[in-house]
């Protein structure tokens, strides 16, 4: 059975249909992207994934480990173990990373029957999977995302992850504004989090994340549809000739 | 000096005494009828055996309080209150409508003080529940009380003071808020039933916070409190004051006074968790939370710093202050003021500079929801010949929907060139992507407001002592409860 299964998904934002009958499907293990030009759709998938509420779902389903995920609240889904790397992080003033990410992990562990980590397995759970994003350890003593660079959000983004340890990661636009260095390093920890267990859904414009993680497909969003699937080649192709020809294709 | 007598506590009395009135419907004993008048301050006095001077003072203020008027200018409102229809001295429900047990207590109060985690018994405590078994908390403040008086500490309710040490209360009483100051101070001044006195000796620190949490128990101090703190030369003492659950109270109006003198070089640190009665979602009932603090700051180098976080009532309205007249003399105010549903609240500081060199910080973290009004007022005044005076003020207000209000008001009055004065100010709006962060990652909308607003007030949480900040950050979770969808 697929981790996740989108059928036929129709979503709007204030009466405007965005998402215009997505179907996709997932198995654990799999890493998957999704590629479009600006107002394809793609952030607004990985919005109605995670159930953001701003965005209307009027038509299709979606089974997440066969549960039916559109009935679930946000942070029921995130409990469920679906994770969303944010665009924008959002900054929370006064709160360190170290006690927001112990909540976090902590609303996680105790849906799943497991107990609470104090602060101090907490920490040495964190240091751990600091080392995997090249992160200093006073970070965790900065408040989330205050006065942290781009790349310093998205790189705490996947930090987030490698603690919580989802079974699907949705990556929304986790390169964009990254230097090449910093690039590497993301993809660097997404790739060691890569797992039988575990689904991977990569949402990007442009190509060249997808050249340090390989995806097993490569969907293409016009339109607020998927227009194209492949493998990795896909994404290739794409960056040879654009996504130009592709609107065309739609439009026509 | 005053030589400090450890205070005798009648427990099996007073035990026996509460346990009474709960069951026993004959207490005209203790009860003075409903209404104002000299006669009734007269009975309030004798009851409580005052010396003279006391009851010409309380005379001498109600006196006062006739010719004045309620004033209006604090942005409030409520209905007329009727002064007449107020018991002065015990409040009726601690006698006839007191629950006799928690069954018969609002069960919405009980989830309240379970999500606080505070223990069966001490829950029947603070429901005002008449019971016997409260012998614990008791002793455990005697014992308290005599470590204290060793060291020459003088920490007791204000009617045992009266009687133990009527010099000191003589002397001080009123010295800092006359009962000429405002028209519920002169309220305040005429019916007071009890409060706290404390009075730490030249050169004492004192070791451990004094806190009113565990003698509310021992006394009802009732809606009229009077509060006075002394601090001799040198001396250090952090005091609590714990309305720290919400009372189930049926009376309407807290008109307290707080009064505070430090000498040369002595620190009062004063910190508040208010947790009055805010009414229910409707806005109806809950505390009217008018209340007169200001401190002395006396002597040379002297310090007071208040810190308070109000979370209850359904108005309040008070504006701690600090009077800095010694040299080189230090005031600080951080408060974080939360109103949701229909509460109200204008509150602020005064920071009066008059000694050279006084310096005063101000911080307020204002959060408003659901159809909160919440006023920051605050007067900065610098007076001739308070040379070098510095002050740094922020004010930062949170909203949380989009019904509630916050306003700043400041006001600044500089009559020294050298003077440095400072003032930021904020308004920032919880947001919605905030929220959705914190519940992508597991939290809850309302575990992830709390947080949000806890970040937010945290300079005035590391002011608080650990166990109310961590006592205070319940509390802002469970005020909150229901601001968000």
């Amino acid at each position: 059975m697929a981790l996740l299964e989108i059928k036929n998904l129709h979503a709007s934002v204030a009466g405007k249909e965005i998402l215009r009958g997505i179907d996709l499907a997932m198995e654990a293990g799999e890493v998957h992207a999704i590629m479009g030009p600006n107002g394809s759709g793609k952030s607004t998938l990985a919005q109605v994934l995670a159930g953001r509420d701003t965005y209307e779902v009027t038509e299709g389903e979606i089974l997440y480990d066969g549960k039916n995920l559109l009935e679930l609240d946000p942070e029921e889904r995130a409990r469920e173990g679906l994770f969303m790397a944010f665009q924008y992080p959002v900054e929370i003033p006064g709160i360190s990373n170290s006690y927001f990410l112990r909540a976090a992990l902590n609303a996680v562990r105790k849906h799943r029957g497991l107990e609470e980590l104090d602060p101090m397995d907490f920490l040495s759970l964190a240091r751990e999977k600091l080392k995997l994003l090249d992160m200093d350890p006073t970070f965790l003593n900065r408040a989330v995302n205050m006065g942290f660079s781009g790349g310093e959000k998205k790189r705490n983004e996947i930090f987030q992850m490698a603690v919580l340890e989802p079974r699907l990661a949705i990556l929304d636009e986790t390169d964009s504004g990254l230097d090449i260095d910093a690039l590497k390093i993301v993809a660097n920890g997404v790739n060691a989090m890569r797992s039988p267990e575990r689904a991977i859904l990569v949402v990007t414009h442009y190509q060249r994340l997808l050249n340090y993680i390989v995806p097993d497909r490569v969907h293409v969003l016009a339109g607020g549809r998927i227009v194209r699937s492949g493998d990795a080649g896909l994404a290739q192709e794409l960056e040879q000739s654009g996504y130009a020809s592709l609107e065309a294709e739609v439009a026509a | 000096m005053p030589n400090p007598t450890p205070q005798p506590t009648p427990i099996e009395e007073l035990v026996s005494q509460d346990y009474k009135w709960g069951f026993v419907t004959d207490v005209e004993a203790d009860v003075v009828p409903k209404g104002l008048n000299e006669d009734i301050i007269r009975m309030i006095s004798a009851k409580k055996h005052e010396p003279e001077f006391m009851l010409e003072w309380r005379l001498k203020a109600y006196r006062h309080w006739l010719t004045m008027e309620e004033p209006r200018w604090a942005n409030v409102t409520y209905p007329p209150i009727d002064y007449q229809d107020i018991y002065y001295y015990s409040a009726p429900k601690t006698f006839t409508s007191r629950p006799k047990s928690l069954d018969e207590v609002d069960p919405e109060i009980l989830r309240t003080y379970e999500k606080l985690g505070i223990p069966l018994r001490e829950q029947e405590m603070l429901a005002g529940v008449a019971v016997d078994a409260v012998f614990d908390s008791v002793s455990v403040a005697t014992t308290m009380k005599e470590k204290l008086a060793e060291l020459g500490i003088i920490f007791c309710s204000f009617s045992e003071a009266v009687q133990e040490h009527p010099g000191l209360v003589e002397k001080y009483l009123g010295t800092v808020v006359p009962y000429t100051d405002n028209f519920f101070a002169a309220l305040n001044s005429a019916v007071f039933s009890d409060g706290s006195f404390c009075y730490v000796p030249k050169g004492v620190r004192c070791p451990v916070e004094l806190s009113t949490y565990f003698r509310i128990n021992a006394k009802d101090t009732g809606q009229f409190e009077r509060t006075l703190i002394i601090a001799d030369e040198g001396a250090w003492v952090s005091y609590l004051e714990g309305c720290t659950a919400p009372m189930r109270d049926s009376n309407q109006l807290h008109a307290a006074v707080v009064e505070l003198i430090a000498h040369d070089n002595a620190t009062i640190k004063y910190s508040t968790v208010q947790n009055w009665y805010p009414g229910d979602k409707e806005g109806k009932g809950g505390i009217y939370n008018f209340v007169t603090k200001r401190g002395k700051c006396l002597g040379v180098n002297s310090k007071i710093s208040w810190t308070q976080v109000e979370t209850g009532s359904a108005i309040t309205w008070k504006y701690p202050s600090c009077l800095l007249i010694g040299d080189g003399s230090v005031g600080e105010f951080y408060s974080v003021a939360i109103t949701n549903h229909h509460q109200q609240a204008d509150t602020g500081t005064k920071m009066i500079h008059i000694g050279r060199n006084t310096r005063s910080t101000i911080v307020s973290k204002g959060i408003s929801a659901g159809y909160g009004q919440n006023t920051y007022r605050g007067m900065v005044k610098i007076m001739k010949g308070a040379e070098g005076a510095r002050n740094y003020s922020q004010c930062d207000s949170m909203l949380i929907g989009d019904k509630c209000g916050a306003h700043t008001v400041p006001y600044l009055e500089v009559r020294t060139s050298t003077a440095q004065i400072e003032h930021e100010a904020s308004t920032s709006k919880i947001g919605e992507d905030q929220i959705f962060y914190c519940r992508q990652r597991g939290l809850s909308s309302e575990d992830a407001v709390s947080m949000i607003v806890h970040g937010f007030c945290k300079e005035v949480f590391r002011e608080l002592p650990m166990e109310f900040a961590v006592e205070a950050q319940k509390l802002l979770g469970i005020s909150l409860e229901g601001s968000v969808g």
